[in-house]
């Protein structure tokens, strides 16, 4: 293999990989503007997205179509949940409380994942047959393709959404000043439970397009999501486009650093990029000052 | 003294006469070992509460801090032939060191920078441990870890080494108390009520932070390295990132902020997994179960609970009289 071929398959793998640490990192945007907590039960999210395509492709036979929707659909209902069962009940409304009850809902939802699916990696077909393709240089497999279909499709709604309907737009509002969206007649509690049902509906999505590739388990995401979280703090922390950004330059970052160093510290890289982006430039690549020294 | 103060003295003092009776009635080594492994946790959850309640931040990096003193210490004695206490002291100040590195850039930010600084730092020492087997062991763990001596004398045995952790437990029980009735002390919940009222008076909010992150790091660094020398064996999934999050547990649900908080937490939580079995199974869902009920219910934890019962029957009595 030659050095442009192997730099395109790398490239493209770390593309790949970036589409679902963009997925996970808008979903903590998400979740943090509406309510500014962390959200560390993403990865979960994820993780259910894949259990769920396992189960409705391989034991239902449902076709992808139907399937991916589906699974959406359940871990979107989850992640309402969340919000309507734990975080909007707490009696507490110190953010510390809030973020380590997403912590423990985290926890609670390995737990019953492993209970119901098992501790082994589950199989999850791919959505159109494994043939491989060659693209500039690299070789790709068609859920390559789609996964960056995917997520492109993905991130063109979410604009249309936040830019262009009413709904999109309150949630917006309700992420700039809760309180004058209120004024303005928007409910705000809608509008933080539809940020949490998007969240697990991203989260769902990344977990059902990486899955045929990574294979799918009860603790799957939890990698996954803490990555996004890594790539959300290097886009600016609650910013979209720094997310999307964020995502993919953790994935190329990710995939060459394991081509020129060794892949046994891969899973360092983004780790690393996380401390230098708090140490040195805490805002991240696009986001705004939010620094304040007391 | 006021009567918080004397109230303090008199709890300690029934701890410590619990503490040198328990073994009496403990016939069994197996519980005793689950009493040594509750002081090692008694310690570090009283440092991570100390952080919460004096710098209102969190960390989920202990359990990475335990882990480096339990390698440290480790590493030192067994493929260097130091001291176990010189290599005690050895880890305990390379951790506060990193603790400064990591405390120093985050804890000026407002907001919870330290929370994600401390989670991506525990994964990364995870990662570390894992992938450099040649010095640590791998995921097969490091072994061959000399205990600790007094005068010749080795604490191996459970026993002896009860006596050994519970002093170290209360000991640091008695200097989170000495630190809150202290200048900083005082200066950080000023900082925790009004963190611009505290500025303005000149209380230097940051360093105040950064020196209480690094002593509790420096608590969990000491349990960590009693930890490797009392089992003779480390591995790294002890003190991986659901380790942080079992022990921000035990601080949580003992009640975050509370000096009695870490005790409660640990004493509560450490012998369930180990002595009913069926936990093991079911670990995550009774850790996320619990945790998640009382954040809702209870944010104060155990000892917040344990105030309002007492603070009922005082109101009762009160009404009496």
């Amino acid at each position: 293999m030659s050095g442009w071929e192997q730099l395109s398959q790398y490239v493209m793998s770390g593309l790949t990989t970036g589409s679902i640490y963009a997925l996970a990192a808008l979903g903590f945007c998400l979740i943090y503007n509406a309510t500014h907590i962390v959200n560390f039960a993403q990865g979960d999210f994820i993780s259910l997205g894949g259990l769920m395509m396992y189960t409705l492709l391989g034991a239902a036979g449902l076709p992808a179509l139907l399937a991916l929707p589906l699974a959406v659909a359940v871990v979107a209902g989850l992640g309402v949940m969340l919000e309507a069962l734990a975080i909007r009940r707490a009696k507490s409304r110190d953010l510390t409380v809030l973020i380590f009850i997403t912590v423990a809902a985290s926890a609670l939802f390995r737990g019953v994942f492993k209970e119901i699916w098992g501790k082994q990696a589950l199989a999850v077909p791919p959505l159109s047959p494994d043939v491989p393709l060659r693209f500039l240089g690299a070789t790709l497999t068609p859920q390559n393709l789609w996964i960056l279909a995917i997520t492109l499709a993905a991130i063109a709604v979410l604009i249309y959404f936040f830019n262009h309907t009413l709904t999109g737009r309150a949630v917006r509002a309700v992420a700039i000043n809760p309180k004058a969206a209120a004024l303005m007649g928007i409910d705000t509690r809608r509008m933080v439970r539809l940020s949490f049902a998007l969240a697990g509906g991203l989260g769902a999505l990344a977990g059902a397009i990486i899955t045929p590739i990574t294979t799918a388990s009860y603790h799957v995401g939890v990698m996954m999501g803490l990555k996004g979280f890594a790539a959300a703090v290097l886009g600016g922390y609650g910013n979209f486009l720094g997310a999307i950004v964020g995502g993919l330059t953790l994935g190329l970052l990710e995939s060459l650093g394991a081509g020129a160093l060794s892949s046994a510290y891969k899973d360092v890289i983004a780790f690393v990029v996380l401390l230098l982006v708090l140490f040195i430039r805490p805002r991240g690549l696009l986001g705004r000052g939010e620094e304040a020294r007391v | 003294m006021n009567r918080e103060g004397r109230a303090f003295w008199w709890q300690l003092a029934a701890l410590a006469a619990a503490v040198a009776c328990a073994p009496l009635m403990v016939g069994n080594p197996y519980h005793l070992n689950v009493l040594n492994v509750m002081a090692l946790n008694v310690l570090v959850v009283t440092g991570l509460n100390l952080l919460i309640g004096f710098a209102g931040n969190i960390s989920l990096g202990h359990a990475a801090f335990y882990g480096l003193g339990a390698y440290i210490s480790g590493i030192l004695t067994s493929t260097h032939g130091w001291d176990p206490w010189l290599a005690m002291l050895a880890a305990a100040c390379v951790v506060a060191l990193v603790a400064l590195l990591i405390g120093i850039p985050t804890l000026r930010l407002a907001g919870n920078y330290l929370v994600m600084a401390t989670l991506g730092f525990n994964l990364i020492v995870t990662i570390l441990i894992l992938q450099l087997d040649e010095f640590t062991g791998g995921p097969s763990g490091f072994s061959g870890i000399p205990p600790l001596k007094i005068m010749g004398h080795s604490l191996a045995s459970d026993q002896d080494f009860y006596w050994l952790a519970w002093t170290t437990a209360l000991l640091g029980l008695l200097l989170a108390r000495n630190l809150a009735d202290s200048r900083v002390g005082r200066g950080l919940r000023a900082l925790h009520d009004s963190p611009v009222a505290a500025a303005a008076v000149g209380v230097p909010t940051a360093a105040y932070k950064v020196q209480v992150f690094v002593l509790s790091a420096i608590y969990a660094s000491v349990a960590g390295s009693l930890y490797a020398h009392y089992f003779g064996i480390v591995s790294p999934t002890t003190f991986d990132i659901f380790a942080s999050v079992e022990l921000v547990t035990m601080c949580l649900v003992g009640g975050m902020g509370n000096l009695w908080g870490g005790f409660f937490g640990a004493a509560f939580l450490t012998p369930l997994p180990l002595v009913l079995h069926v936990f093991e199974e079911y670990k995550d869902i009774f850790f996320g179960g619990i945790l998640l009920l009382l954040l809702i219910f209870q944010p104060q934890g155990l000892a917040g609970l344990w105030a309002r019962v007492r603070g009922a029957r005082a109101a009762r009595a009160g009404e009496g009289a």
